[in-house]
């Protein structure tokens, strides 16, 4: 019983992870139609940022996390705009192709300019580990659960209740529409990148505090567990982003518990697949109706 | 039916020949008799997944090569050195070597991981081109002609040293393993310390996997832990023994790690010293070790690259020095660089190696794999320290 | 008015095989007196053409977005050397070729039967899902053959290790004679009543299904015609290389063949074929770049999709007999000069 609950623990620590990589992916997919393949390399470029901000510059680790948020956003930003926007009138596979470039191009630059060896990542939490009753947790997953449970809540927030939320949400229902009704699309869609790259600093922070190591392809397998999150919750929708995460996250972690864990990646794959026949647009993805 | 088919793989066929055709033209005269130069090729994976490997492994042996030139070179003649990526692939690897028997080269210093070095053995054994790779070790590596060497051990040797060593010096009962079922090097060391494990009694109660790019063990360890053995042998590189390790201690283990060569270089990457702390690994090397040899290269390779060089690094730069010295073996026979007898005789001369290298004296058994000391190490207050030969 | 020529059927038949046997005769010729390294860059050329062709059934003519293409892949490829190894018997009856081709064979059959037992449940999906579903089973592929060997208890693909000693039977000329039967099989396919029926999909297809076609069943066949000829490249690709890894496979494996679709054109067999060749080539003329070599790349991919985002071809696509009429017709009606300007 124990050991289950310590399993349980630990999936939702990596399914928190997952969610908070997931939103990015699920955002970006729901205002522009794009499969951002980019957006696990934005995180890779957040492990270096936190790296070099700690050892090179000396920063507080808080001061580095911030910094890391502020590099990933700018960073998102400026892909859209010099690799995304001038192909948004394109094929949509055009405009995939495009990301999976801009994906290898990051990996590839940051293996000339970081190295190719992993980089280690001094600790940013240095706490106990919390005992509750006879169990002991560790203070990192405790933080990274709180940290992206907060997160989306301050997403739902912003989607919800601002203007710019509602902006975003008017641009992901209609693009035209949105315009005519004097929604500054560009600018919207600028703003989801940096909000989803953002997400994505938060993200790299929690995933050094766990694994503290930055490497230049970190960010494949991360981004593509994450992208299969955001599917199994329904492409666009953010609680179904954080719900696929979880359940992602958890399914591994039982999984490898059950001694099965060679097949872990199997099943998350065939979970995905079970929903996907039966819900075909994920757990809480919207119908959408075709016309003839 | 219709005809325009045929057409189109007309013109398939046709780019096909005409990119042949148009390539072909100057390939001729690269024979490297001519300028006084003898082409020594260096192939390793210097992009992709594999990269921090093959980047050490390029590293030590042009380190080598280099400081052999300056020094006079063979004969008078300057090894030059053609450099490839193979980005980790096995079809790359090949097209890899194949542009190098086009370049002129003589003999090769690679391939890094076991797929593409064996791959390039295959296509290697048709021309009969002197190979050593640094770092390949499943056992079949050099089955495929007497061209192959390799200046590391092989993983039936370690695996097997480390479940007897656990078992007659660590006097350890019970053992648990945690290996990358997607990694050869690592299945491989697997499968052999299970194989001696079961032979002397020592009983292996937990076997744990995980997946080529996982970075989470947190479940492994926790059954690993339930089941609490006395060594966990972690057979894979240092950058995942890293993560292992931390992950280990979340989990609350208290098993003594118990590693092959991959071990090497793991203190630079660990966050906390104290998380390998008593760990025991066999190795060819240690950075530990005050021999001359050992602490020059220590020397001239921080210099070069301003960084510690790891296991890979420092059997790079053993396979770059034997590989020179048979050069020297065939070239004083006065026979034509590049040609077949010259490369018999870079065989020849290699498989007579009898020498004291960064990585322990060498000599070849009837398989190529080289016969030397291993050694192990282990990890004490945050630095390796020699314990024993074993 | 002139009164436009068209060459008749027959004669066209004739300069077609004319133009095919000459090729294959100086590309046979060429072969046996260039260096190695040629020879093999174009036998994977082959290989990848077949491959980007295979995968432009699904992609460019059914308008899908499979991304598991590597995962047919290797199934084609370890039938193939499973058969070739665990029947080698066979060579004393029949030879080595013929066991080979038998292998292909059968790496086709198997790899298609894959693509029904996929196709059936993915092509329920549409868009992003189907190619998310597809990357999952591409996935489960590579799982499954790097652990089989735990669950059945014997040796079968023997995992990461790698499937080692597969005779290497591709030569030239098998990859010659499969790309030019892949590319005159698709292309007779495309313009038959069947091609016609899943183009119809890919343009609309609650439109085609209100004209009576049966998408699913089509679909199916588009796909698992594809997975088809995947299967056999696998299988020419484990006779280039001697040894299989099951990491080979990976996703990666399906971007860059989708790449190669993408980049040339979709839809587009010439495009398929011009881009596979290019992107063949391509690495190895970066080869010397070293460490810069995957940058260059990818800057070269994102370049061309910004100028060029139909792809390289768009959906043009070639034909030698429209090039020569269009000569003829320029030239008033003379005889045609000679058979091989077209091509050029």
């Amino acid at each position: 019983m124990m050991t289950f609950i310590y399993q349980l623990i630990n999936g939702l620590q990596v399914g928190s992870i997952y969610a908070l990589v997931a939103l990015g992916y699920s955002m970006v997919y729901g205002i522009i139609m794009l499969l951002n393949f980019a957006h696990g390399d934005v995180i890779m470029i957040g492990a270096y940022t936190i790296w070099i901000s700690i050892t090179a510059m000396g920063l507080h680790p808080v001061l580095a996390v911030l910094m890391a948020v502020v590099i990933c956003t700018l960073l998102g930003m400026f892909i859209e705009k010099v690799a995304y926007t001038p192909l948004r009138k394109s094929p949509r596979i055009s405009l995939l192709i495009t990301a999976i470039g801009v994906s290898m191009l990051l990996q590839n630059l940051a293996q000339i300019v970081f190295g190719a060896n992993a980089q280690t990542i001094p600790s940013i939490v240095t706490a106990p580990n919390i005992t509750v009753g006879s169990m002991q947790v560790s203070v990192t997953a405790v933080i990274t659960i709180v940290v992206s449970i907060l997160s989306m809540l301050g997403l739902t927030f912003l989607v919800q209740k601002t203007k710019m939320g509602k902006a975003m949400r008017a641009v992901s229902e209609d693009t035209e529409a949105a315009q005519l009704m004097g929604i500054h699309v560009n600018h919207t869609i600028s703003f989801t990148f940096a909000i989803g790259s953002a997400l994505a600093g938060i993200g790299a922070a929690l995933y050094c505090c766990a694994y503290p190591q930055a490497t230049p392809t970190m960010g494949s397998m991360l981004g593509l567990k994450a992208f299969v999150a955001a599917v199994l919750g329904g492409i666009g929708s953010i609680p179904g982003a954080m719900i696929g995460g979880f359940v992602i996250g958890i399914a591994e972690a039982l999984v490898k518990a059950a001694g099965l864990s060679v097949w872990a990646d199997g099943v998350v794959f065939a979970i995905l697949i079970v929903v996907l026949l039966f819900k075909p647009t994920g757990l809480l993805g919207r119908t959408m109706n075709e016309k003839v | 039916m219709k005809m325009r088919s045929f057409f189109k793989m007309a013109a398939a066929a046709v780019l096909s020949v005409s990119m042949l055709a148009g390539c072909s033209a100057p390939s001729e005269s690269n024979n490297n008799s001519s300028d006084g130069t003898i082409k020594v090729g260096i192939m390793a994976p210097l992009t992709g997944d594999n990269a921090q490997y093959g980047i050490a492994c390029r590293n030590g042996a042009k380190l080598y090569l280099d400081q052999y030139n300056e020094k006079g070179g063979v004969n008078g003649k300057k090894i030059e050195i053609v450099e490839y990526d193979e980005k980790g692939d096995a079809t790359e690897a090949v097209n890899a070597f194949n542009l190098m028997v086009k370049d002129g080269v003589t003999a090769i210093v690679g391939d890094v991981t076991t797929t593409p070095t064996i791959a390039v053995a295959i296509e290697a054994a048709d021309v009969n081109m002197p190979m050593i790779t640094p770092s390949a070790t499943a056992a079949e590596v050099t089955s495929y002609g007497n061209h192959m060497f390799r200046s590391c051990f092989i993983d039936p040797f370690q695996g097997s040293k480390m479940a007897s060593y656990s078992y007659e010096k660590l006097g350890a009962k019970t053992a648990a393993i945690i290996y990358d079922t997607g990694n050869d090097y690592s299945k491989g060391l697997t499968e052999a310390f299970t194989s001696t494990a079961k032979e002397l009694g020592l009983e292996v109660v937990a076997t744990e996997g995980y997946a080529k790019a996982d970075v989470d063990f947190k479940s492994q360890l926790t059954n690993i832990a339930a089941k609490n053995p006395d060594v966990l042998f972690c057979p894979d590189y240092y950058e995942r023994i890293a993560l292992i390790a931390q992950q280990a201690k979340d989990a609350g283990l208290n098993a003594t790690f118990v590693g092959g060569d991959g071990w090497d270089g793991v203190l630079d990457v660990v966050s906390d010293t104290a998380l390998v702390e008593g760990a025991y690994f066999c190795s060819g090397y240690s950075t530990d070790d005050t021999t001359p040899a050992v602490q020059q290269f220590l020397k001239d390779y921080q210099a070069a690259y301003n960084e510690m060089p790891n296991m890979f690094a420092a059997q790079a730069y053993d396979a770059a020095k034997i590989l020179a010295a048979a050069l020297e073996q065939a070239e004083s026979k006065g026979l034509a660089v590049g040609s077949d007898e010259y490369k018999s005789a870079i065989i020849e001369a290699m498989d007579a190696t009898d020498m004291d290298c960064v990585t322990g004296h060498i000599t070849f058994d009837e398989n190529n794999n080289p016969v030397k000391d291993a050694v192990i190490i282990k990890i004490t207050d945050g630095k390796y320290t020699f314990d024993s030969k074993f | 008015m002139k009164k436009t020529i068209r060459i008749p059927m027959p004669v066209r038949y004739l300069i077609n095989f004319a133009l095919l046997a000459v090729l294959l005769l100086t590309g046979n010729f060429l072969v046996n007196i260039v260096d190695r390294y040629y020879a093999k860059v174009l036998m994977l050329i082959g290989i990848n053409i077949i491959l980007a062709v295979s995968l432009n059934i699904a992609t460019g003519y059914l308008g899908q977005l499979p991304l598991g293409h590597a995962g047919f892949m290797s199934v084609g490829a370890y039938t193939c050397s499973i058969f070739v190894i665990r029947a080698s018997f066979l060579t004393n009856y029949i030879g080595e070729a013929a066991t080979f081709w038998l292998g292909l064979l059968l790496a086709g059959i198997v790899s298609a039967l894959f693509g029904v037992i996929i196709g059936i449940p993915a092509l329920r999906l549409r868009g992003d899902y189907l190619a998310i579903i597809t990357l999952g089973f591409g996935e489960i592929i590579r799982v499954i053959l790097l652990n089989i060997d735990s669950l059945l208890g014997f040796e079968f693909t023997y995992g990461a290790s790698g499937l080692k000693n597969i005779p290497k039977n591709t030569t030239f000329l098998n990859v010659f004679v499969l790309v030019a039967l892949t590319c005159a099989l698709v292309h007779t396919m495309m313009k038959s009543r069947h091609g016609r029926a899943v183009l119809s999909i890919r343009e609309n297809e609650i439109a085609a299904e209100a004209c009576g076609i049966k998408t699913t069943y089509y679909k199916t066949l588009a796909f698992s015609v594809s997975a088809f000829f995947a299967g056999i490249a696998g299988g020419l690709y484990a006779g280039y290389l001697g040894i299989l890894n099951p990491n080979t496979f990976g996703f990666m494996k399906s971007i860059e063949i989708l790449v190669m679709v993408v980049l040339g054109g979709m839809g587009s067999m010439l495009g398929s074929v011009i881009s596979a060749t290019v992107l063949t080539v391509l690495p190895e003329a970066l080869r010397g770049f070293s460490d810069y070599r995957m940058v260059t790349y990818s800057l070269l991919l994102i370049i061309v999709m910004i100028f060029k985002p139909t792809g390289l071809m768009g959906a043009y696509d070639f034909s030698l007999s429209r090039l020569l009429e269009k000569g003829i017709n320029v030239m008033g009606g003379k005889k045609p000069v000679k058979k091989g300007d077209g091509a050029k």
